[in-house]
């Protein structure tokens, strides 16, 4: 088994979306290469433990479950960690807002790591081949000059006046516009989107994006959107990601290596790419390995 | 016997069947994943399956006949030289830096394609391949150790003609030859060869397939009974250093390459059209609207527009101005320069990029001007964009390059012999009203340029929408500022007074400074910067390059600070 840095075992990481987890029945999955199993009490709290080879059977009463894992909900969803996690998740204060439409997405299963996936995220200059005529259409595929910075205070990647021409960039949007993105990546496999809103000019949707490890090459997204949108139901943003989502799959699983390379002179960047630059650089530093083809020393 | 790496065996790894118009195959030898492709010309190319910008694998790419596209953010490598000529992200900027994919040596005959791991190995035919038709099994994939599948294949031969092994895992028996390709320690593909052709095709291609069906199942269980050997680890190049980094825009200085002059014709009246063969493999990968200097053999430098396609690099083609009046460069050319004599070229350098991300480009050309233009259609051509070039002349006799513009499937409007008033207006309603992401580039003689700039400005197309590249400086020099440069290497600082060139006081203080035409416009004389702010001042230098900050040209740019530090 591989072994998990200790920044990676100490962070909170997102395991299932809360409402997806039954009371009382056992739900199983993958974390750093390790098998967890987990289930909600009755009071509707999640119950996470390692899941042992004896153990079987898809029922359990939650009070029998002595040796737990940390547990922590926040943004719709369950995080556990293998470590000693800080007391709190990284902020999005805008889940808070009353009139958001808050919502989990749903999940994807994407062979490839966690961090590789965030890059994907961060990254604009897909949009015209990946996701053609959604959030890009040929002939715009200029990525204009913008802003990148470490923030140290809230250590984080901040990208900042990030535009493209967008011929839909969001379920309610009906014509080209070009839209405004700040990116935040407040978490090494979490990254917070912000984007103007075609229906209030002051006020920005939010999308984000929760990677779970599941081994070094494999990992799931769960996907949270918090929407100042008054006209799509939840079923039509829910299929509008997924949609985004299933485009990146088959590019995603077609990169090589899977792990993301830190080393600058594995692949070749651009001005266009410079969040992601900064993303493995501050990884780099943080001494992050799992996931990652760790700089030659 | 243990796989290796390195081996540089021919192996096959295709069928010619597996390569059909504008598709792409991903093909597999020694552990490493390759991208395998024909281009329109015919030429096969076998790369490494790796995009350098992401690692998106190629073999999903589009193959757009010249150059294939990347999936993931559509760059683009041109055919031969699997050099890349267009970033998306940054539609304005020629990729200044050489980005080029790991290729394989490669070679098609009988049917199949073979390639090796490295070309320290010509290909040899195999013994007997000479003088048959022959015909190629389909291919059968066996999870079995490449050697063992040979110890098999020879041990399908009966009695009475025992098997031959030949070099390089394959065996012959009576006229059949087999193959192995050696995909990983525990993974090959049978490619069988018959010496005629059958009478019966379908009844052989069944009668060999189940054969190897057969043997292929026998190998696969008794593999699945031993151990699974270790599969190869191909590692991926590193980058060179100055990859690695986000541009600081490097300029390429001056690698000559010498050039066979394949042909010399008249293409048109007043104009010869010479082709410049590289002397051994390929040129180097260019950009349309990129140039070549030639260096004449009367020590002259002369700048000439590559009017190539895509993924065209085995020989440049230029045009020529046969001047009547001309004095040196064109002159020298047309009348001493035969077929069959060297010249030495620079690398191809562009300051006149084309973006493909214009929802309407309209090329135009005056004269000699075409050459650019012509390749640039070329490319808008293969991809599918629209375009549509006008091409001014003053007579019929003159239209330079007029089957290439016949092959062409965009909008060519011809223009001869109109009057000066109407090449006015013929260009205003070439124009048109702009709109966004409409582009106009222009080459030709200078009061054409004119003509295009102010028309076009006329008809409120900005100044980014509107391209065109010098070849001679016609700026008004500035050259009243006055500052220090101090020289780096050579310890010492010099005064710079209005009217005297960086060149001139460098001179004056007993230095060599190489240069050409002392205009800015060569690059003879290009000089790192190491700090202070250039009042750049030259046509040599492309925009990003001139922002970069990083180098001048001594003979006419100066300083905007009060110093300026040279690497010289
Ligand atoms: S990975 Fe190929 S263009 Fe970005
Ligand atoms: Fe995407």
């Amino acid at each position: 088994m591989p072994s998990i840095d200790p920044i990676t075992r100490d962070l909170w990481q997102v395991i299932a979306a809360t409402d997806e987890v039954p009371v009382g029945l056992v739900e199983i999955t993958t974390l750093l290469d390790v098998r967890l199993a987990l289930t909600r009490d009755n009071d509707g709290n999640p119950v996470v433990w390692r899941r042992t080879d004896e153990e079987q059977g898809d029922e359990i009463d939650p009070e029998t479950v002595l040796d737990r894992l940390p547990v922590i909900t926040g943004y719709g969803y369950i995080w556990t960690s293998l470590g000693t996690p800080p007391k709190e998740l990284f902020p999005i204060p805008e889940y808070a807002e009353a009139d958001r439409k808050n919502m989990s997405c749903g999940s994807i299963g994407l062979a490839v790591s966690a961090p590789r996936a965030v890059e994907n995220f961060l990254d604009m200059g897909h949009f015209p081949y990946v996701h053609t005529d959604i959030l890009g259409a040929e002939p715009h595929t200029e990525v204009k000059e913008y802003d990148v910075e470490v923030s140290e205070e809230r250590d984080e990647v901040l990208a900042t006046r990030c535009k493209f021409i967008q011929p839909r960039a969001a379920k309610s949007a009906t014509e080209a516009m070009e839209v405004e993105y700040v990116y935040r990546v407040p978490h090494p496999f979490c990254s917070v989107l912000y984007k103007s809103c075609p229906e209030d000019e002051n006020r920005r949707d939010v999308i984000a994006i929760f990677l779970q490890p599941m081994t070094e090459e494999r990992c799931r997204a769960h996907l949270l959107q918090s929407m100042i949108d008054s006209t799509s139901t939840i079923t039509d943003l829910r299929r509008f990601q997924q949609t985004i989502f299933g485009q990146d799959k088959p590019i995603l699983e077609n990169q090589y290596p899977k792990r993301l390379p830190l080393d600058p002179r594995a692949e070749t960047p651009i001005r266009a790419d410079k969040s992601a630059i900064a993303y493995r650089r501050w990884l780099s530093q943080k001494g992050i390995t799992y996931g990652v083809i760790p700089m030659a020393s | 016997m243990t796989l290796s790496l390195s081996d540089p065996t021919w192996y096959p790894i295709a069928s010619s069947d597996d390569l059909p118009f504008r598709h792409v195959y991903q093909g597999q030898l020694l552990g490493r994943e390759l991208a395998v492709w024909r281009a329109d010309d015919g030429n096969v190319n076998v790369w490494e399956n790796r995009c350098l910008h992401r690692g998106v694998r190629l073999s999903i790419g589009i193959n757009e006949g010249g150059e294939l596209k990347c999936q993931y953010h559509g760059w683009r490598y041109a055919n031969r030289s699997a050099g890349c000529t267009y970033i998306p992200a940054h539609p304005a900027d020629a990729p200044a830096r050489r980005i080029q994919n790991r290729t394989y040596p490669v070679r098609e005959a009988y049917g199949l394609i073979w390639s090796a791991a490295n070309d320290e190995q010509a290909f040899r035919p195999f013994a007997g391949a000479e003088g048959h038709d022959w015909f190629a099994l389909r291919p059968m994939p066996v999870n079995a150790a490449p050697e063992d599948v040979l110890a098999a294949l020879a041990g399908l031969a009966p009695d009475d003609q025992p098997a031959d092994l030949l070099p390089g895992l394959a065996v012959r028996f009576g006229g059949t030859w087999y193959f192995v390709q050696p995909v990983d320690a525990g993974r090959a593909v049978i490619r069988g060869l018959l010496r005629e052709q059958p009478a019966d095709a379908v009844a052989t291609l069944r009668h060999y397939n189940e054969t190897l069906s057969k043997l292929r199942d026998r190998l696969e269980r008794a593999a699945a009974r031993k151990p699974a050997p270790e599969p190869l680890q191909p590692t991926f190049e590193k980058l060179s250093a100055d990859l690695a980094t986000m541009p600081d825009i490097a300029i390429p200085r001056g690698n000559t390459i010498t050039v066979v002059v394949r042909r010399k014709w008249t293409s048109a009246d007043g104009v010869i059209g010479f082709e410049l063969a590289a002397r051994n493999g390929h040129l180097p990968t260019f950009q349309p609207g990129a140039h070549i200097d030639l260096h004449l053999p009367n020590g002259m430098t002369r700048q000439y527009s590559i009017t190539n396609g895509p993924g065209e690099l085995m020989s440049y083609i230029i045009g020529v101005k046969q001047e009547s009046a001309s004095k040196g460069g064109s002159k020298v050319l047309v009348e001493t320069v035969r077929e069959g004599d060297l010249l030495s070229i620079s690398e191809p350098r562009n300051n006149f990029p084309l973006r493909r991300d214009a929802v309407r480009t309209v090329l135009i050309a005056g004269g000699i001007g075409i050459t650019p233009l012509l390749s640039m259609a070329r490319f808008l051509d293969k991809s599918a964009l629209p375009y549509e070039l006008h091409y001014f002349t003053r007579a019929g006799e003159q239209v330079a390059f007029r089957g290439d513009l016949e092959a062409l499937h965009g909008k060519v409007i011809l223009h001869t012999g109109l009057p000066r008033a109407e090449i006015g207006t013929t260009i205003a309603s070439a124009l048109g009203q702009w709109s966004m992401a409409q582009h106009v580039y222009v080459c030709g003689p200078g009061p054409m340029l004119e003509t295009v700039r102010d028309t076009a400005t006329a008809q409120g197309w900005p100044e980014e929408s509107i391209h065109f590249e010098y070849f001679r400086n016609d700026k008004v020099i500035d050259n009243s500022s006055a500052f220090d440069v101090e020289l780096a290497r050579s310890a010492m600082t010099l005064h710079v007074p209005s009217g005297k060139t960086i060149m001139e006081v460098m001179r004056d203080a007993g230095l060599t400074v190489p240069s050409s035409c002392e205009q800015g416009a060569c690059g003879t004389c290009l000089t790192t910067v190491i700090e202070g702010e250039v009042d750049h001042q030259d046509v040599y230098l492309n925009r990003s390059e001139k922002a970069s900050n990083t180098c001048m040209m001594t003979c006419v740019s100066r300083a905007k600070s009060a110093r300026l530090v040279l690497d010289i």
